[in-house]
Protein backbone atom coordinates (compact mmCIF):
# COMPACT_ATOMS: atom_id res chain seq x y z
CA UNK A 1 0.00 0.00 0.00
CA UNK A 2 1.68 2.75 -1.20
CA UNK A 3 0.09 6.42 -0.51
CA UNK A 4 2.23 8.68 -2.21
CA UNK A 5 1.78 12.19 -1.80
CA UNK A 6 2.12 14.23 -5.10
CA UNK A 7 1.32 17.76 -3.16
CA UNK A 8 3.52 18.99 0.40
CA UNK A 9 2.28 16.45 2.71
CA UNK A 10 -0.19 18.46 5.16
CA UNK A 11 1.02 15.82 7.90
CA UNK A 12 4.67 16.30 7.55
CA UNK A 13 4.60 18.60 10.78
CA UNK A 14 3.71 14.93 12.70
CA UNK A 15 7.48 14.21 12.36
CA UNK A 16 9.36 17.42 11.73
CA UNK A 17 11.16 18.93 14.46
CA UNK A 18 10.56 15.77 17.23
CA UNK A 19 14.30 15.53 18.00
CA UNK A 20 13.90 11.55 18.99
CA UNK A 21 12.79 10.84 15.85
CA UNK A 22 15.32 12.49 14.03
CA UNK A 23 17.74 11.29 16.42
CA UNK A 24 16.51 7.38 15.29
CA UNK A 25 15.91 8.29 11.77
CA UNK A 26 12.13 7.27 12.00
CA UNK A 27 10.68 8.41 8.30
CA UNK A 28 6.91 7.97 7.57
CA UNK A 29 6.51 6.22 4.52
CA UNK A 30 2.91 5.72 4.30
CA UNK A 31 0.46 8.11 5.56
CA UNK A 32 -3.78 8.03 5.13
CA UNK A 33 -6.06 8.84 7.95
CA UNK A 34 -5.49 7.01 10.96
CA UNK A 35 -3.44 4.49 9.14
CA UNK A 36 0.40 4.93 8.68
CA UNK A 37 3.40 3.08 8.25
CA UNK A 38 7.13 4.24 9.61
CA UNK A 39 10.50 2.89 9.19
CA UNK A 40 13.31 2.98 11.47
CA UNK A 41 16.84 2.24 9.55
CA UNK A 42 19.50 -0.09 11.31
CA UNK A 43 22.73 1.30 12.83
CA UNK A 44 25.32 0.39 14.99
CA UNK A 45 24.69 2.82 17.61
CA UNK A 46 21.25 0.78 18.36
CA UNK A 47 22.36 -2.17 19.34
CA UNK A 48 20.99 -3.94 21.99
CA UNK A 49 23.35 -7.12 22.30
CA UNK A 50 26.54 -6.97 21.55
CA UNK A 51 26.62 -10.36 20.56
CA UNK A 52 23.98 -10.94 18.50
CA UNK A 53 24.14 -7.53 17.01
CA UNK A 54 19.96 -7.55 17.47
CA UNK A 55 18.48 -4.22 17.78
CA UNK A 56 17.38 -2.72 21.37
CA UNK A 57 13.70 -3.13 22.21
CA UNK A 58 13.69 0.19 23.28
CA UNK A 59 14.20 1.33 19.37
CA UNK A 60 10.84 -0.77 18.57
CA UNK A 61 9.03 0.66 21.78
CA UNK A 62 9.72 4.21 20.19
CA UNK A 63 9.23 3.54 16.84
CA UNK A 64 5.83 1.97 17.96
CA UNK A 65 4.85 4.81 19.79
CA UNK A 66 5.93 7.31 17.50
CA UNK A 67 3.81 5.44 14.75
CA UNK A 68 0.83 5.13 16.88
CA UNK A 69 0.81 8.67 18.04
CA UNK A 70 0.84 9.64 14.20
CA UNK A 71 -1.91 7.41 13.56
CA UNK A 72 -4.10 9.71 15.89
CA UNK A 73 -2.86 12.28 14.26
CA UNK A 74 -3.90 11.50 10.79
CA UNK A 75 -7.15 10.80 12.20
CA UNK A 76 -8.49 13.42 14.63
CA UNK A 77 -6.44 15.98 12.17
CA UNK A 78 -5.98 17.48 15.83
CA UNK A 79 -3.15 20.60 16.05
CA UNK A 80 -3.16 20.30 19.87
CA UNK A 81 -0.69 17.88 21.75
CA UNK A 82 -1.31 14.47 22.18
CA UNK A 83 0.29 12.35 24.99
CA UNK A 84 0.82 9.01 25.28
CA UNK A 85 -1.47 6.89 28.47
CA UNK A 86 0.18 4.01 28.13
CA UNK A 87 1.82 1.56 26.16
CA UNK A 88 2.00 -2.31 26.00
CA UNK A 89 4.35 -4.42 23.65
CA UNK A 90 4.51 -8.07 22.80
CA UNK A 91 8.11 -8.76 21.70
CA UNK A 92 7.45 -12.06 19.23
CA UNK A 93 10.51 -12.14 17.93
CA UNK A 94 14.47 -10.69 17.66
CA UNK A 95 15.35 -8.36 15.14
CA UNK A 96 17.46 -9.39 12.50
CA UNK A 97 21.07 -7.23 12.41
CA UNK A 98 21.17 -5.00 9.97
CA UNK A 99 17.32 -4.96 8.56
CA UNK A 100 15.61 -1.95 8.77
CA UNK A 101 12.44 -2.29 11.00
CA UNK A 102 9.11 -1.13 9.73
CA UNK A 103 6.06 0.04 12.10
CA UNK A 104 2.45 -0.23 11.27
CA UNK A 105 0.03 1.36 13.47
CA UNK A 106 -3.29 2.27 13.19
CA UNK A 107 -6.23 4.38 15.27
CA UNK A 108 -8.83 2.41 15.49
CA UNK A 109 -11.48 4.34 18.33
CA UNK A 110 -11.54 8.24 18.89
CA UNK A 111 -13.01 9.30 21.84
CA UNK A 112 -13.87 12.39 23.14
CA UNK A 113 -10.84 12.35 25.44
CA UNK A 114 -8.90 9.33 24.24
CA UNK A 115 -7.74 7.69 21.14
CA UNK A 116 -6.99 4.14 20.76
CA UNK A 117 -4.50 2.31 18.70
CA UNK A 118 -3.12 -0.55 18.01
CA UNK A 119 0.49 -1.27 15.86
CA UNK A 120 2.94 -3.76 14.63
CA UNK A 121 6.34 -3.91 13.74
CA UNK A 122 8.05 -6.06 10.82
CA UNK A 123 10.99 -6.27 8.21
CA UNK A 124 8.91 -7.36 5.03
CA UNK A 125 5.78 -9.26 6.28
CA UNK A 126 3.32 -7.36 8.89
CA UNK A 127 2.29 -11.37 9.43
CA UNK A 128 5.58 -12.43 10.84
CA UNK A 129 6.00 -9.81 12.99
CA UNK A 130 8.79 -9.03 15.86
CA UNK A 131 6.53 -7.14 17.98
CA UNK A 132 2.83 -6.14 18.37
CA UNK A 133 1.21 -3.21 20.78
CA UNK A 134 -1.66 -1.40 22.13
CA UNK A 135 -1.93 1.87 23.14
CA UNK A 136 -4.08 5.09 24.09
CA UNK A 137 -3.63 8.36 24.00
CA UNK A 138 -4.90 11.65 25.70
CA UNK A 139 -6.13 13.93 23.67
CA UNK A 140 -5.94 17.61 25.01
CA UNK A 141 -9.77 19.36 24.83
CA UNK A 142 -8.28 22.71 24.24
CA UNK A 143 -7.93 21.76 20.14
CA UNK A 144 -10.68 19.40 20.17
CA UNK A 145 -13.33 22.32 21.30
CA UNK A 146 -12.49 23.61 17.67
CA UNK A 147 -14.23 22.22 15.21
CA UNK A 148 -11.84 24.03 12.13
CA UNK A 149 -8.83 21.58 13.74
CA UNK A 150 -10.52 18.89 12.93
CA UNK A 151 -10.42 16.78 9.39
CA UNK A 152 -13.72 16.60 7.49
CA UNK A 153 -15.26 13.10 8.20
CA UNK A 154 -13.30 12.65 11.40
CA UNK A 155 -15.12 10.83 14.36
CA UNK B 1 27.54 -12.30 27.24
CA UNK B 2 31.55 -13.15 27.54
CA UNK B 3 31.16 -10.34 30.76
CA UNK B 4 28.43 -12.31 32.72
CA UNK B 5 29.81 -15.62 31.99
CA UNK B 6 33.00 -14.48 33.45
CA UNK B 7 31.28 -13.28 36.69
CA UNK B 8 29.22 -16.00 36.84
CA UNK B 9 31.83 -18.60 36.45
CA UNK B 10 34.27 -16.41 39.20
CA UNK B 11 30.93 -15.94 41.74
CA UNK B 12 30.37 -12.61 41.52
CA UNK B 13 28.06 -9.57 40.66
CA UNK B 14 28.58 -8.65 37.10
CA UNK B 15 30.25 -5.15 36.92
CA UNK B 16 27.22 -3.28 35.64
CA UNK B 17 28.93 -0.17 34.61
CA UNK B 18 30.81 -2.54 31.85
CA UNK B 19 27.87 -3.69 30.93
CA UNK B 20 26.45 -0.68 29.45
CA UNK B 21 29.31 0.59 28.42
CA UNK B 22 29.21 -2.33 26.23
CA UNK B 23 25.60 -1.87 25.06
CA UNK B 24 25.16 0.85 22.48
CA UNK B 25 21.83 1.59 22.50
CA UNK B 26 22.74 2.82 26.70
CA UNK B 27 25.45 5.09 25.33
CA UNK B 28 23.20 6.68 22.86
CA UNK B 29 20.59 7.67 24.64
CA UNK B 30 23.02 8.55 27.64
CA UNK B 31 22.30 5.50 30.53
CA UNK B 32 24.32 5.86 33.80
CA UNK B 33 24.32 3.85 36.84
CA UNK B 34 24.01 4.44 40.52
CA UNK B 35 24.60 1.17 42.34
CA UNK B 36 24.74 1.17 46.48
CA UNK B 37 24.83 -2.91 46.83
CA UNK B 38 22.11 -4.81 45.73
CA UNK B 39 20.19 -1.00 45.09
CA UNK B 40 20.42 0.54 41.49
CA UNK B 41 19.36 3.29 40.58
CA UNK B 42 19.81 4.03 37.20
CA UNK B 43 20.00 7.73 35.52
CA UNK B 44 18.90 9.06 32.31
CA UNK B 45 20.84 11.78 31.77
CA UNK B 46 19.14 14.62 29.38
CA UNK B 47 20.05 15.65 26.19
CA UNK B 48 17.95 17.33 23.39
CA UNK B 49 17.93 14.29 21.40
CA UNK B 50 15.57 12.44 23.55
CA UNK B 51 12.79 15.14 23.05
CA UNK B 52 9.50 13.82 21.87
CA UNK B 53 7.44 16.99 22.41
CA UNK B 54 9.27 20.00 21.37
CA UNK B 55 6.44 22.19 22.07
CA UNK B 56 6.46 21.51 26.09
CA UNK B 57 8.83 20.26 25.72
CA UNK B 58 8.91 16.39 27.07
CA UNK B 59 10.61 13.88 26.65
CA UNK B 60 9.66 11.16 24.06
CA UNK B 61 7.89 8.20 25.54
CA UNK B 62 9.73 5.46 23.44
CA UNK B 63 12.62 7.11 25.46
CA UNK B 64 10.93 6.50 28.70
CA UNK B 65 9.99 3.02 27.89
CA UNK B 66 13.18 2.43 27.10
CA UNK B 67 14.79 3.82 30.26
CA UNK B 68 12.44 1.90 31.82
CA UNK B 69 13.23 -1.86 30.62
CA UNK B 70 17.06 -1.28 30.35
CA UNK B 71 16.59 -0.39 34.25
CA UNK B 72 14.67 -3.78 34.64
CA UNK B 73 16.90 -5.73 32.78
CA UNK B 74 20.02 -4.10 35.12
CA UNK B 75 17.82 -5.19 37.53
CA UNK B 76 17.69 -9.01 36.61
CA UNK B 77 21.26 -8.93 35.88
CA UNK B 78 22.15 -8.81 39.80
CA UNK B 79 19.16 -10.86 40.40
CA UNK B 80 18.99 -13.95 38.26
CA UNK B 81 22.28 -15.59 37.42
CA UNK B 82 21.89 -15.79 33.71
CA UNK B 83 24.43 -15.77 31.54
CA UNK B 84 22.36 -13.91 28.54
CA UNK B 85 21.09 -10.79 28.01
CA UNK B 86 17.09 -10.93 29.42
CA UNK B 87 15.04 -10.89 26.51
CA UNK B 88 11.41 -9.21 27.31
CA UNK B 89 8.18 -10.61 26.47
CA UNK B 90 6.42 -8.00 27.06
CA UNK B 91 5.92 -4.55 28.07
CA UNK B 92 3.05 -2.55 29.91
CA UNK B 93 4.28 1.47 30.56
CA UNK B 94 2.08 4.20 32.02
CA UNK B 95 2.47 7.41 31.70
CA UNK B 96 1.80 9.35 34.75
CA UNK B 97 3.14 12.44 34.10
CA UNK B 98 5.26 14.04 30.98
CA UNK B 99 8.98 13.83 31.67
CA UNK B 100 10.38 17.30 31.95
CA UNK B 101 13.83 18.31 29.62
CA UNK B 102 15.96 17.09 32.62
CA UNK B 103 18.08 14.15 33.87
CA UNK B 104 15.96 11.29 35.10
CA UNK B 105 15.98 8.64 37.41
CA UNK B 106 14.42 4.77 37.65
CA UNK B 107 14.63 1.73 39.80
CA UNK B 108 13.27 -1.72 39.35
CA UNK B 109 12.12 -4.64 41.43
CA UNK B 110 11.98 -8.21 40.25
CA UNK B 111 8.62 -9.29 41.68
CA UNK B 112 8.55 -12.69 40.63
CA UNK B 113 11.95 -14.91 39.70
CA UNK B 114 10.82 -18.15 37.88
CA UNK B 115 13.48 -20.64 36.66
CA UNK B 116 12.59 -19.35 32.89
CA UNK B 117 10.57 -15.51 33.49
CA UNK B 118 10.55 -13.07 35.19
CA UNK B 119 8.06 -10.79 36.27
CA UNK B 120 10.14 -6.87 36.46
CA UNK B 121 8.28 -3.77 38.02
CA UNK B 122 9.92 -0.27 37.35
CA UNK B 123 9.64 3.03 38.13
CA UNK B 124 10.80 6.74 36.68
CA UNK B 125 10.36 9.41 38.37
CA UNK B 126 12.58 13.25 38.06
CA UNK B 127 12.47 15.59 41.12
CA UNK B 128 10.85 13.12 43.67
CA UNK B 129 10.25 9.93 43.61
CA UNK B 130 7.12 9.90 44.99
CA UNK B 131 6.00 11.81 42.15
CA UNK B 132 6.66 9.16 39.38
CA UNK B 133 6.74 10.04 35.49
CA UNK B 134 6.08 6.47 34.62
CA UNK B 135 6.07 2.86 35.34
CA UNK B 136 6.82 -0.49 34.03
CA UNK B 137 5.49 -4.20 34.48
CA UNK B 138 6.84 -6.87 31.87
CA UNK B 139 8.11 -10.33 31.60
CA UNK B 140 11.77 -11.03 30.67
CA UNK B 141 12.74 -14.87 29.87
CA UNK B 142 16.13 -15.70 31.57
CA UNK B 143 18.87 -18.31 30.27
CA UNK B 144 20.02 -20.23 33.45
CA UNK B 145 23.81 -21.35 34.13
CA UNK B 146 24.40 -23.95 30.98
CA UNK B 147 24.40 -26.57 34.73
CA UNK B 148 21.10 -25.37 35.38
CA UNK B 149 19.72 -26.13 31.78
CA UNK B 150 18.70 -29.64 32.26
Amino acid sequence: MSEAHSEPNPLGFLLAGVPHAEALKIHVISLEAGKVICRVPFSEHLIGNPDTRVIHGGVITALLDNACGISVGSKTMLKGQIATLDLRIDYMKSATPDLDILAFAECFKVTRNIAFTRGVAYHTDRDDPIATCAAAFMLRTRATSDPTDRMPGAQ
Amino acid sequence: MELLKRALAEGRKPDLKQLIDAIPYCKFIGVDIDRKGTEVTTILRYSNRLVGNPVLPALHGGVVGAFLEITAVIQLMLEAETEELPKPVDIGIDYLRSGKPVDTYARAIVTKHGRRVCNVRAEAWQDEHTRPIAALHGHFLIKPRASEAE
